[in-house]
């Protein structure tokens, strides 16, 4: 290794960075337009959700029930006069769910037996639907409560849940989805930062005369690593400084130990784009890879969004291909739960041997000769 | 001009085809996409991990606890015997959720006779994943419910006044697989497209091949058609395979009318089409080019209801999500899947796509022969 | 010092092949070359010859199959990378950072090859006082014109002072001007001691080398002094002048006769190698001997002697890889010649011009381009009558390629009149886009088709159909006799193919007027003289051609030229007229390089002075 040969050639790429903005764009410009659009697009917590209300015969018991829907900050009541009337609504996609308070309400309620308390939800996002069930639950449970303390009436529950939601007490799925994202983001970053590199200097003929001097394959693959780890973690530094003061996701674990994960994982998804590079030797297909192997992959089996857990076993195996799945379990945790040694320390020591696979492929598969 | 356009899509087709590289990619990705994301997109908490610290150990205890062994949804993994053991288990993603009974669980049950209590039971849950917590949280409530129920009924003890009677439409079972191998169709059939239009102008300049096009009498919308006709096939074809496999392997239920579907895909091939050859002839180079198709692919999908419900999020983003095709074809193929929309209530959701389609290509089209060197 | 270190380069019984998919091509056999220290070596030979495959071995980045490569006395398979520290290689696309300045591109290559801080300045000062680049320095490596690019290449392989230099075809799509800058500039090294092997397809070159490598099918035909080659055509070589005749007719004729091995345009008349001596003047023709040229000795050695009563070369005169592979026989080849342009030939003995309407087929007034701030061409005017080869000849960054998309229609003029085919290009753009065929400087059919389905293709684009897209078809696979690669991909084609190809998809509508843009670049002598046979029979026919070049030689084969120089018409006129502005009492008889250079050298100066 040549200290003069490789400061030349780092200084080349970051000229040729400089002068083509385009990775500077990908670099600082990228990460920060798509974390604004997801951090306050992408959120899987359910506010004032549109639900028709229907009382056949208003009591003051149903508005006793009714009360806790107009309090809850999950609802949104729209009060409809016929169940017919709602159910047009809900075909109509004008509300997410039906509840329906029947005639009968008042007096099987008073004469000690159960009223049913009819809800239809539009299931088609069954994930919504179930939130949905559950939070209406919850505004069930905070009425026979106090119907009980007020009403002198029997308490009707004796075990109740009392949860204690650790690491995200509010439940704001911002907190883990603004972590995910910047995985998600970094793949993204680092392997279009990277694909189209060598494939281009193959193209455009500089690499033979690269090879023609005395530079060695490593330094070729050194000078183009180096430059854009740096750019990269110029903008992963940006997308953590969002997520703690824009998006005010607490950041409870070590922050050095944050950006040497990150190191790994920029590298991880650097070397990925160089193999890919290296590879394809022709920036058409090196770019169709790049989109095939780097978003999907990323955004439905890191456990960014879709937990891992609940996917079946043969996919799960699947998942450990996918280099975002260890950084989004770290970042998750490192943000939300703190320095948890033992889950750290796997997930980097994955990402360390995917790091040492890639780059030792591609080093392998860079030749310094033509055939 | 037709004999002309034939010969354009002939030579597009053969350009895509011929080449096993190519080839491979138009099909190999695809089929193993659906496969993997079919299965692994998806909500449902299957085998939830948890343990459970019974400090009370007495029979209600331990009833209440076997309820939990006996839920398909659970899967318990440790038994624990004091409070520290369960920090570490949560920290290191052993266990999802813990159930902490303390030793007053049994006292606190028995006293509800009195009309005292009621009996608590911790739920110490990782939240991390705030979805999955909340999920699962509403999986240890239905138990609960249960458990009250039949403890009330044995006890004598009168039910609920009011009890919720929950129906899901469209999807009895509340399987979110249901929701999301639908949206599968959409997101594959949008990235099979780009990746045939998305870099196929800027190849041609790169390679020159475009002026030798662009010096025949062939005028720019029959280079148009003649680039869209192809991306239009595939795309539709394997649409087609991707809604055949889930309603055969994956059993998502089909039940509105395929004429409607068609349509609602045919409109959105073109939408997307149109911004495929936009990006491509907007790029001087590949590597513009591949950049703006990531830049379209990726809030075209993260913003388009696919994963995330879009009443979730901020007005400003909803505004946006009305530019973007995914949002309307995946209602399409939802309503059409499930709620067995017809072509009449899905006309609000086709003439935006078709707009979208009129604008793209006739921008492709003018910049073919206004973006030069 | 011993023999062997003597040597620079030495190839001992050297094969290499190439495989790709299931073809494999062979590139050298049994191939013996040495390369003695402290001269010029040039490096020769047909497309396909194998000087590129030569060039890569020499810089280690291939190894041979067998045999042995050595470089400076030390091995490539094991000691590449003390080979790469001793040696400069420029290869034909020398890869510069396009966004880089000239200085960054410099300083780059010079942290590469570790030219210690301390020489750096007084090197590059010195580098860019050879190579007349220094004014330049700030500017991007994109900006610069083709010439400046090759000589900063040069710069770039030179900054370590190498021991061997290699240069791969270095003067490729290059100008007249800078070509000479360049050959000063390997001279100023050879003087200073250094080892050069060169590849060039301008065999003009050849005589400033001190030994000549022949290459030709991978196998060396012959290593000696250039004059060694010339000296047994002493008295083969004449110049043959007819009063009443146009010299392309004339060429004509004289290409039919026995034992006339090539005539070319030369000045005011044909340049004729006899296979025999003495020569048969016919009556009217006036014969003066010539002293031969290494061109002719390469001529001689790699066309196949003719027989009596056919052309040679012929209309199909192979590239050699075609020889190889094409078991078409010639003499279909010359029927096909005759087919193709039957009635012209008779009334040829005129100038194609007289012949047509002087209804002018191109029009350009006052024609101007500007991208930004920079004037790329300034009020240019010229017409081109029906039937004749129009030249537009220019330096690098002249303008050339500019107003050429312009008269395609592949760019927007900024405004002025264009008139192609009588059509306003600027309002029609298809129509006058269906009279015209292009052929691309680059190779631009689809790699990945067959020759046929691009062939189908374009009589498609063109709007063929029934009986007349079949017997165009028909037409082309047998007149450039493509017929036995009709199912291989255009990709893998042999260059010599890839061009017919490109011509065929060109003339598949017969168009009126035909846009050649540097159809001849890095193309050898052999298919360039087939070529340009082919063009005249076309323009005898009735098609108007427009082509550039930078081959000055060719430029004699145009009925008139225009010369461009940063962006303005510089002379406008026959060959002779041209070369009649550049005569001087000094050099009463300037070839079209010199007037070429003159004139353009004079209008760059007095510009300079008037700025």
């Amino acid at each position: 290794m040549n200290r003069q040969r490789l400061r030349g050639l780092i200084r080349k790429e970051f000229l040729q960075v400089l002068r083509d903005p385009s990775a500077i764009a990908i670099a600082f410009v990228l990460p920060v337009i798509l974390l604004l659009l997801f951090g306050y697009g992408v959120s899987l917590d359910a506010r004032e959700v549109p639900i028709a209300v229907v009382i056949d015969s208003p009591t003051p018991q149903t508005a006793s029930f009714v009360a806790g829907l107009d309090y809850s900050p999950y609802f949104a009541p729209r009060y409809v006069a016929t169940a017919a009337a709602a159910s047009e609504a809900l075909m109509a996609g004008q509300v997410s769910g039906i509840l329906w308070l029947r005639g009968d309400f008042d007096r099987l309620l008073l004469t000690g037996r159960t009223a049913p308390i009819g809800v239809w939800l539009n299931a088609v996002d069954a994930n919504h639907a179930t939130l949905l069930r559950g939070y209406l639950e919850g505004v069930w449970q905070d009425w026979m409560l106090i119907q009980a303390e007020t009403a002198g009436l029997a308490l009707a529950m004796p075990v109740v849940a009392e949860p204690r939601i650790w690491f995200n007490p509010a439940v704001r799925s911002r907190d883990f989805l603004v972590p995910g994202l910047i995985a998600v983001i970094m793949t993204l970053i680092g392997a279009l930062l990277t694909a189209l590199v060598i494939a281009r200097e193959w193209e455009r003929g500089t690499m033979e005369a690269l090879m023609a001097s005395p530079v060695t394959m490593g330094e070729i693959l050194l000078g183009k690593l180096i430059p854009y780890f740096l750019l990269g973690m110029g903008g992963l530094l940006l997308s953590v400084a969002m997520a703690v003061w824009l998006f005010q996701v607490p950041l409870v674990g070590s922050f050095w130990l944050l950006v040497l994960c990150s190191a790994l994982f920029l590298l991880v998804a650097l070397g990925m784009g160089l193999l890919i590079s290296t590879l394809a030797k022709n920036q058409f297909v090196a770019g169709q890879v790049a989109i095939i192997v780097t978003f999907l992959p990323a955004f439905i089996l890191s456990g960014f969004i879709f937990d891992i857990r609940s996917m079946p076993e043969a996919v799960q195996i699947i998942t450990h291909l996918v280099a975002a799945r260890f950084y989004v379990a770290i970042l998750q945790t490192l943000f939300l739960a703190g320095n948890v040694w033992p889950l750290i320390l796997t997930n980097a020591a994955a990402l360390l041997l995917m790091m040492l696979i890639f780059l030792g492929i591609t080093r392998a598969k860079s030749r310094k000769r033509l055939d | 001009m037709w004999a002309r356009i034939f010969a354009l899509v002939i030579k597009e087709f053969l350009a895509i085809l011929r080449d096993k590289a190519s080839r491979m990619v138009l099909i190999g990705p695809p089929v193993i996409q659906l496969m993997v994301f079919g299965y692994a997109a998806s909500f449902d908490l299957e085998h939830i991990p948890y343990a459970v610290l019974d400090q009370d150990g007495g029979a209600a205890a331990r009833e209440l606890v076997a309820r939990f062994a006996g839920s398909p949804n659970f899967t318990e993994v440790a038994r624990l015997t004091h409070q520290g053991q369960i920090a570490p288990l949560i920290d290191n993603r052993e266990v999802l959720l813990v159930l902490r009974l303390d030793a007053n669980f049994s006292r606190d049950l028995l006293a509800t006779h009195a009309g005292n209590g009621p009996a608590r039971v911790q739920v110490l849950i990782d939240g991390r994943n705030s979805n999955t917590a909340s999920l699962a949280l509403n999986d240890v409530t239905s138990i609960l419910m249960r458990f009250n129920r039949d403890w009330a009924a044995r006890h004598g003890q009168r039910g609920p006044p009011a009890e919720l009677v929950v129906h899901a439409w469209f999807n009895p079972n509340l399987q979110s697989r249901w929701f999301i191998v639908p949206g599968i169709v959409a997101l594959l059939t949008l990235v099979v497209t780009l990746l045939v239009t998305g870099l196929s102008v800027a190849r041609e300049r790169e390679m020159g091949t475009f002026d030798q096009l662009l010096v025949t009498p062939l005028r720019p919308h029959e280079i148009l058609i003649g680039k869209a006709v192809p991306g239009f096939v595939i795309g539709l074809l394997e649409a087609g395979f991707i809604v055949l496999m889930a309603v055969l392997w994956f059993q998502v239920p089909f039940v509105g009318s395929p004429l409607a579907l068609l349509l609602g895909l045919s409109l959105f091939l073109l939408a997307a089409i149109g911004i495929g050859l936009m990006i491509s002839s907007l790029a001087v180079t590949q590597q513009q080019g591949l950049l703006g198709v990531f830049l379209f692919l990726v809030p075209a999908i993260i913003l388009s209801g696919f994963a995330t419900p879009i009443a979730n999020m901020p007005e400003a983003v909803q505004a946006l999500t009305y530019l973007n095709p995914m949002r309307y074809v995946l209602i399409i193929v939802r309503g059409v899947f499930l709620e067995g929309s017809t072509i009449r209530m899905l006309i609000p959701q086709y003439w935006p796509l078709a707009l979208m389609a009129l604008f793209s290509m006739g921008a492709a089209t003018w910049l073919f022969r206004h973006r030069m060197g | 010092m011993s023999a062997k270190t003597e040597l620079a380069l030495v190839l001992a019984g050297v094969d290499k092949q190439f495989r790709q998919g299931k073809r494999s091509t062979q590139a050298l056999t049994q191939l013996s070359v040495q390369v003695q220290r402290g001269r010029i070596t040039g490096l020769m030979g047909p497309d396909g010859a194998g000087k590129t495959t030569l060039m890569r071995l020499a810089a280690a980045l291939l190894h041979p199959d067998a045999g042995e490569v050595q470089v400076l006395g030390l091995d490539t398979r094991t000691q590449a990378s003390l080979i790469q520290q001793q040696i400069g290689y420029m290869p034909q696309r020398f890869g510069l950072y396009e966004e880089l300045s000239l200085r960054e591109n410099l300083d780059l290559y010079a942290d590469l090859q570790g030219l210690p801080d301390a020489e750096r300045a007084a090197r590059c000062a010195e580098l860019l006082r050879l190579t007349a680049l220094s004014p330049f320095a700030a500017r991007r490596a994109g900006d610069l014109s083709g010439g400046m690019k090759q000589k900063l290449g040069l710069a770039c392989t030179l900054l370590r002072a190498p021991t061997l230099l290699l240069l791969d075809e270095p003067t490729v799509g290059v100008d007249p001007i800078s070509r000479r800058e360049l050959w000063s500039i390997i001279q100023t090294l050879h003087g200073q001691g250094a080892t050069v092997l060169v590849s060039t397809a301008y065999l003009d070159e050849a005589e400033r080398c001190d030994d000549i490598i022949l290459l030709d099918q991978g196998r060396c035909l012959a290593q000696q002094p250039p004059a060694a080659f010339t000296a047994p055509l002493a008295g083969h070589c004449w110049r043959v002048r007819h009063a009443g005749m146009h010299r392309r007719a004339l060429q004509e004729s004289l290409l039919t006769r026995p034992g006339v091995r090539d005539a070319t345009l030369q000045a005011e008349g044909v340049r004729v190698l006899l296979a025999e001596n003495p020569p048969q003047p016919a009556p009217d023709e006036d014969w003066q001997p010539q002293p031969p040229r290494f061109e002719d000795a390469f001529i001689s050695l790699l066309s196949p002697p003719s027989t009596p009563g056919q052309p040679a070369p012929a209309m199909s005169t192979p590239s050699r890889d075609q020889r190889a592979s094409d078991p078409v026989p010639r003499s279909s080849a010359v029927t096909v010649d005759g087919g193709m342009a039957p009635a012209p030939r008779a009334g040829s003995t005129q100038p194609p011009a007289a012949t047509s309407s002087s209804e002018p087929v191109i029009e350009v007034q006052n024609l101007r381009r500007s991208f930004g701030s920079f004037e790329a061409v300034k009020d240019i005017s010229f017409s081109v009558t029906r039937g004749e080869v129009f030249g537009l000849l220019g330096a690098n960054g002249a303008g050339k390629t500019t107003t050429f998309r312009m008269l395609c229609g592949l760019l927007p003029a900024s405004s002025g009149v264009l008139r192609v085919a009588g059509v306003d290009v600027r309002q029609a753009t298809a129509t006058a886009r269906a009279r015209i065929g292009y052929v691309a400087q680059k190779f631009a059919l689809y790699g990945n088709l067959s020759t046929q389905q691009n062939l189908h293709f374009f009589a498609s684009a063109y709007g063929l159909r029934g009986a007349r897209r079949q017997a165009r078809l028909a037409w082309a696979e047998q007149e450039f006799a493509l017929t036995d690669y009709l199912g291989t991909n255009t990709g893998a084609l042999p260059l010599g193919f890839k061009q017919r190809l490109a011509l065929a998809c060109a003339l598949m509508h017969e168009p009126r007027i035909l846009f050649l843009d540097e159809p001849t670049s890095g193309v050898d002598p052999l298919a360039r003289r087939a070529f340009w046979r082919r063009i005249n029979h076309l323009a005898e026919s009735g098609v108007t051609i427009m082509v550039t070049t930078h081959f000055m030689d060719e430029a004699e084969y145009c009925d008139h030229l225009v010369l461009m120089s940063r962006g303005e018409v510089l002379a406008f006129g026959s060959p002779q007229a041209i070369r009649a502005q550049a005569t001087t009492p000094d050099h009463p008889e300037p070839s079209m390089e010199d007037a070429f250079v003159q004139l353009i050298q004079t209008h760059e100066s007095d510009s300079r002075q008037a700025a």
